[in-house]
């Protein structure tokens, strides 16, 4: 590095690099494990194809839509969300123990899992980065308020929070509430309402586009 | 152990900043880091809890310095290592130098979507009756093991209720102290177990937040 690069140029070069190596890094491992036949290098891609098209946050969102407007549905997924979930085909990995918690007017519930990442795959797909990182990790548990003032979040005074922390193998679903003027909508339309971060706690469901528009 | 992996409650890392528009994925080779780590996996060669401890265990500086598929990574190395499934220098260049083991369950493509969609449920048949019910006060031990264990620091020597009762599940600690199948289970009772801010952090701390752990029976004591 030359005395004019700035400390810019600087993180950029270093993280080219840090790249670099972890790709190399794999790609020994992959071809490694697969010379040994430990590995079938199809079963890899379909692994990703899965998590890349198949489970993501529009199966969770589906099952809160389907809450939203299915009184029974909705008493079957706060009593075995399990089962209730599974029923609109999704469960298995990192969702096998599966609890529904509902927002309410007077409490906001928040997910975390601060000794790894644990997250609920089936219903969410793959975790964000910040939900892995540290500062959310270490914050949820002691400034939870903190950390939704950093997602621009801002609940009243008096609203209780509570927050789960996911040390074991059951895994949270947060129900947000259904937003005010959203009655009305079909389970499709109130499904892309509901986004990643409602169902994890650190978001609310957003506005319907009417709504929002008519303010 | 007490680990930088633990981190609840730490203060100085900053907001949370979340990536606008994030991809799925940063990168192929986080791709393919998700893709081996859940194939190896499904070898039985090692189990989930096993694989959490290899990722605490890296090096401090190291586990904090690292993205989370750099951890995922490191740690599955680790436990190949561990085990003579690759040694360090077939792990750099990829070349292979030693037989590969035998009885090792490979993952094949057309098992991949009923092996995701089984999982790996814990859930077991109870051996005894659940010592605690839904209310009951509850005392976290305070306890330093130097293996894996799933009761975080901040909550431990804590007093606590009990919100709800899972059942029985494989007691992670247990699980993560064998290296080799056959892996001890040692099924216990999970509870969600609640705690008030102001328990965990004191007086001064938010009267409004209420903060649980899922938390097996052993880590647990009768409230005095």
């Amino acid at each position: 590095m030359t005395q004019m690069q700035t400390p810019h140029d600087h993180d950029h070069d270093h993280d080219h690099s840090h790249l670099d190596d972890m790709d190399l890094r794999v790609r020994a491992l992959e071809t490694l494990l697969t010379r040994k036949g430990y590995v079938d290098p199809a079963a890899l891609d379909r692994i990703v194809e899965t998590y890349e098209t198949r489970i993501g946050p529009h199966n969770g969102a589906a099952v809160v839509a389907r809450s939203w407007v299915d009184d029974a549905f909705r008493r079957w997924l706060m009593q075995d969300a399990t089962a209730a979930i599974a029923s609109m085909g999704f469960g298995g990995r990192q969702g096998e123990h599966m609890v529904a918690v509902a927002n309410t007017p007077e409490t906001h519930n928040m997910v975390v899992c601060t000794l790894c990442s644990c997250y609920p795959w089936p219903v969410l797909g793959l975790p964000p980065v910040w939900y892995k990182s540290a500062p959310y990790r270490s914050k949820a548990v002691i400034d939870p308020r903190g950390v939704l003032s950093d997602f621009g979040v801002q609940l009243p005074e008096s609203t209780q929070i509570r927050v789960w922390d996911s040390t074991a193998e059951v895994r949270y679903l947060v129900i947000p509430m259904m937003p005010a003027g959203a009655q009305g909508l079909d389970q499709q339309q109130l499904a892309a309402l509901v986004t990643r971060d409602a169902m994890i706690g650190t978001g609310l469901a957003q506005q319907p586009p009417s709504a929002a528009g008519g303010r | 152990m007490n680990g930088v992996h633990d981190m609840g409650g730490m203060q100085g890392y900053g907001p949370v900043v979340a990536e606008a528009d994030e991809p799925l994925f940063h990168g192929d080779w986080e791709k393919r880091a998700l893709a081996l780590t859940l194939a190896m996996g499904a070898t039985g060669q090692w189990n989930i809890d096993l694989s959490r401890s290899a990722r605490e265990s890296l090096p401090s500086a190291v586990y904090l310095g690292s993205s989370y598929y750099a951890i995922w990574l490191r740690g599955l190395e680790r436990l190949m290592r561990e085990r003579g499934l690759a040694d360090a220098d077939e792990l750099r260049d990829g070349r292979m130098r030693t037989p590969a083991a035998l009885a090792v369950r490979v993952l094949r493509a057309a098992d991949v979507d009923a092996s995701l969609a089984r999982g790996t449920p814990t859930a077991r048949p109870a051996l005894a009756p659940a010592r605690f019910a839904v209310g009951t006060r509850v005392h976290t031990r305070n306890m330093h093991p130097q293996g894996h264990t799933r009761l975080p620091r901040y909550v431990r020597g804590h007093t606590g209720t009990i919100a709800l009762v899972h059942g029985a599940h494989v007691f992670a600690d247990a699980h993560a102290s064998r290296a080799r199948p056959p892996f001890l289970e040692q099924a216990q009772w999970l509870y969600t177990v609640v705690f008030a801010a102001q328990d965990l952090w004191g007086p001064q701390a938010d009267a409004t937040v209420q903060v649980s752990v899922d938390a097996w029976e052993s880590y647990l004591e009768p409230a005095t």
